[in-house]
């Protein structure tokens, strides 16, 4: 699967050079956690004192047998075919997101506030989504530049007027945040439009659960099990007024998508049918699927197809993904999508650096998660500071997702700089740049022992009538060593997190 | 009981589903029952059989110069390009089981996941004599492993009579094809030509595992006959043409009344009538008339039937007037002619 978003660290870089084969003498006879060095990093488990109890564990398990066992474990989740799907030479290659046994635990204050702090997040969101798509006041007011939002490919002008049950546009959201070396939560990116992993925060435990009971027994975890039902009473919530027991479907792009299986894992955990678009039909403005018995209502789409592919008589004619005439329903108010549309102008790249003023603007409070400091380039401003500090920035175009087109300027040779600086001097507004971030590590299983790799967090949010935070969220770390990125297309894994209900 | 109501698609793929399995298995039994056979005498006659069985000769020529035992196997075992493999009906099942995950257990999902990911590990060293037969049975045996799981914990509702439908009418199929492939033996001089050759009916019911249910039945002598009988009309072997065709009348007729479906008529009178077939011939005017042109004729029904589900369930417009190539019709063609 690959995921979205493109995190930036700068890289762990080993600081003796016997260090690997050290490790490899360690393995044979050592524990867990044995000469476990996170070097100049924020460490997630030595930082942590609620961590005492699982590194008193690990400290007395052979590293050995916890090979052994994370193998095995890993081997399961390629049986259950719990895979994302490459296609090489038109052979499917079946690869797991790499598992790492060791937990990434978050402190149940800790929590407390990324959970505040991503609610308050997205209550802004939707009623900066509401107001831009009904009365536009916070443009009027000046407080986001109105060319801004009105230039952007994902505004959808559309979506004037149209009313969206609980003004709730980002029913799922997958907000990235990342910590700093000061120890820090910082929201990186609002992924508010189709956003993918959470199937892995839930099979993630179950494989704890499975492969090492004895680390998750009598910790206190909060659990992930409710994720499913949770979604479909929010998809409840917001079916067509007057439909008291919808039809709720998941629409997926297909069996070729690189995201099917959670597809499918969604699908099943809500108890629904998962549908392609070829399975939809739209007649007189209503949305039916094709079934044994013929056609049967649909009233609420949970779609995890893009906009730009949900209705070719709408948006891109070429997608074969979509079913024409769905916007004609949607418009009429005969079905409900989830997400609504045009909710990517929200988690655009510029229009996050905005988001902090956006809060204070609807709710008049302080972001109770800060942003990484973001430099417009649309802005004289900061694209001189940018231009004048390009070495030390990271620089990413503003439309573009899965970390393309991204110049860490630390990392970059004279060359690239200089190629990213005619960019940016040709079209300012298409860039946005961020100092690097020494990004936190936790313990991870490598070939060489257990070393600090960089992590990540991306906790789930499900809003209906009111929103809900799955407790933790999918720990993205990158393997490699060095490696700035925590995708799954570039080596990265996943962890179990871990929310403890006490302190 | 409300049930949310199934996608077309579904259906059709829980049908497919079915059948791959079945036919793996039937494959396997296929090629185990030749693999005994081909030590002795005509052994290159025998594997040329198979072929024509499946009517793969063409294709199989295009690649190959002669149709060796250890060529025709790694035909039929392991060549993905070859549709008629066991390798491409076990990732065509694992296909259809990858859209059908939200419907089959996770137990289902799993096994067919191990069994196909072994399937592609297998080698040359695997394909020798000494080693074939233990493929050939753990192939066979992986397939009713997925039945029985299917068995004890695939949710009963509308889809699971698609898997029953499927799987009935792939059997009965598989037996048909079966049966042809010893048919040339009761051509000519009958049974008593035939009786040279006894071994191999014996092998054949063994490969079918029908030789002590045969037994039960005909304690004295095995005729050729007697075995074209047993696996064609007897109502009690779970692979005989007539006890599939019987449980796909029942499997479809239960899903329409259980879950009021319209479509379908045509389906169960069809088989209604191919069930009156099977019960009223005797095996003496099959083999009048030709063993093969029957087993011909039924598979060609069976395609029949296949299409007409299609059009029926699964959001297929009927297949064009075009006949499939045994000429079977419908409604139902006379039988090939019987000699008085």
């Amino acid at each position: 699967m690959a995921l979205r978003a493109c995190t930036l660290a700068r890289p762990v870089h080993r600081r003796r050079d016997n260090c690997v084969r050290e490790a490899q003498d360690r393995q044979m006879t050592g524990f867990v956690l044995d000469g476990y060095d996170p070097q100049e990093f924020y460490c997630e488990m030595l930082r942590c004192a609620a961590t005492a109890g699982l590194r008193e564990r690990l400290a007395r398990m052979p590293i050995a047998d916890f090979q052994r066992r994370t193998a095995a474990a890993e081997q399961a989740l390629y049986d259950y075919g719990i895979t994302f799907t490459l296609y090489a030479e038109n052979s499917p290659i079946d690869r797991i997101l790499p598992f790492d046994a060791i937990p990434r635990v978050i402190a149940a204050a800790e929590w407390q506030q990324i959970e505040t702090g991503i609610i308050q997040r997205i209550t802004a969101l939707n009623l900066l989504l509401d107001d831009l798509y009904h009365g536009q006041k916070i443009l009027k007011d000046g407080i986001v530049p109105a060319d801004l939002i009105l230039g952007n490919p994902n505004y959808r002008p559309r979506m004037h007027g149209v009313a969206v049950a609980h003004k709730a546009y980002v029913n799922i959201c997958g907000t990235d945040i990342i910590r700093g070396g000061d120890g820090l939560f910082r929201v990186l990116e609002d992924n508010a439009r189709t956003p993918s992993g959470v199937s892995y925060v839930i099979e993630n435990r179950h494989m704890m659960l499975r492969a090492f009971p004895d680390l998750v027994d009598g910790a206190g975890l909060r659990p992930v099990e409710d994720y499913g039902s949770r979604l479909v009473a929010a998809m409840r919530e917001i079916a067509p007024a007057g439909c008291h027991d919808p039809q709720i479907v998941l629409l997926s792009p297909g069996i070729y998508n690189a995201a099917y299986f959670e597809h499918v894992f969604l699908a099943r955990e809500m108890g629904v049918p998962l549908v392609e678009g070829s399975d939809l039909v739209v007649e007189q403005d209503r949305v039916y699927m094709r079934t044994i018995g013929g056609l049967h209502p649909v009233d609420v789409i949970y779609r995890r197809i893009n906009d730009d592919f949900l209705d070719p008589e709408a948006f891109r004619p070429d997608s074969l993904l979509g079913v024409p005439g769905l916007m004609r329903a949607y418009y009429s108010g005969n079905v409900a999508l989830a997400n609504a549309i045009g909710t990517g102008v929200a988690d655009d790249k510029a229009v996050y650096a905005y988001v902090p003023k956006i809060i204070r603007y609807y709710l008049d409070e302080d972001a109770i998660l800060p942003n990484v400091e973001t430099y417009i380039c649309r802005e004289a401003e900061s694209l001189r500071y940018t231009l004048d500090h390009l070495a030390e920035l990271v620089v990413k175009p503003v439309g573009e997702a899965g970390g393309y087109g991204i110049t860490i300027g630390p990392q970059a040779s004279q060359a690239e700089l200089e190629a990213c600086r005619a960019k940016l001097v040709a079209d300012p507004a298409n860039y946005i740049s961020q100092p690097c971030i020494d990004l936190s590590v936790a313990p991870t299983l490598c070939d060489g022992g257990v070393m600090p790799r960089h992590v990540d967090l991306r906790p789930f949010a499900i809003t209906g009538a009111s929103t809900w935070v799955l407790p933790g969220g999918l720990t993205r770390v990158a393997l490699r060593p060095g490696s700035l990125i925590v995708n799954s297309s570039q080596g990265g894994g996943s962890k179990d997190t871990w929310v403890l209900e006490h302190e | 009981m409300s049930s949310s109501p199934l996608l077309a698609r579904y259906a059709e793929c829980i049908f497919w589903l079915a059948r791959f399995i079945e036919r793996a298995e039937n494959l396997a039994r296929i090629l185990d029952v030749n693999e005994t056979f081909s030590r002795g005498r005509g052994a290159a006659q025998s594997w040329l059989s198979i072929l024509q069985l499946n009517a793969d000769e063409e294709r199989f020529y295009q690649k190959h110069q002669s149709a060796t035992a250890e060529r025709v196997l790694r035909f039929y075992l392991t060549d993905a390009d070859n549709p008629t493999s066991i390798l491409s009906a076990v990732t065509n099942a694992r296909e259809n089981a990858r859209t059908l995950r939200p419907l089959v257990s996770t137990e289902m999902w799993v096994q067919l996941n191990v069994f196909y990911n072994r399937m592609r590990a297998i080698g040359p060293a695997d394909m020798v004599p000494g080693s074939l037969s233990r493929l050939l049975t753990g192939i066979k045996e992986a397939c009713q492993t997925f039945t029985g799981i299917a068995e004890g914990t695939f949710y009963r509702d509308q889809a699971s009579y698609f898997y029953q439908l499927g799987r009935y009418i792939e059997r009965a199929d598989q037996t048909t094809r079966l049966l042809d492939t010893k048919y040339p033996l009761l051509t000519g001089g009958g049974d008593a030509a035939a009786a040279v050759e006894i071994g191999q009916w014996h092998a054949l019911l063994r490969s079918a595992s029908g030789y002590h249910a045969f037994r039960r039945v005909h304690s004295s002598e095995l005729t050729p006959t007697r075995v074209a009988g047993f696996l064609l009309f007897n109502p009690a072997f779970p692979r005989s043409v007539y006890l599939c065709v019987r449980e796909a009348a029942d499997a479809l007729a239960e899903l329409k009344s259980r879950y009021r479906l319209r479509g379908g008529n045509d389906i169960s009178e069809g088989l209604d009538q191919l069930r009156t077939i099977l019960e009223s011939r005797s095996i003496d005017e099959i083999l009048a008339g030709g063993l093969h042109e029957f087993l011909d004729f039924l598979q060609g029904y069976l395609i029949v039937i296949t299409d007409r589900l299609s059009a029926a369930f699964f959001g297929h417009k009927p297949a064009s007037q075009s006949q499939p190539a045994s000429g079977a019709v419908w409604p139902l063609a006379p039988l090939p002619q019987i000699p008085s």
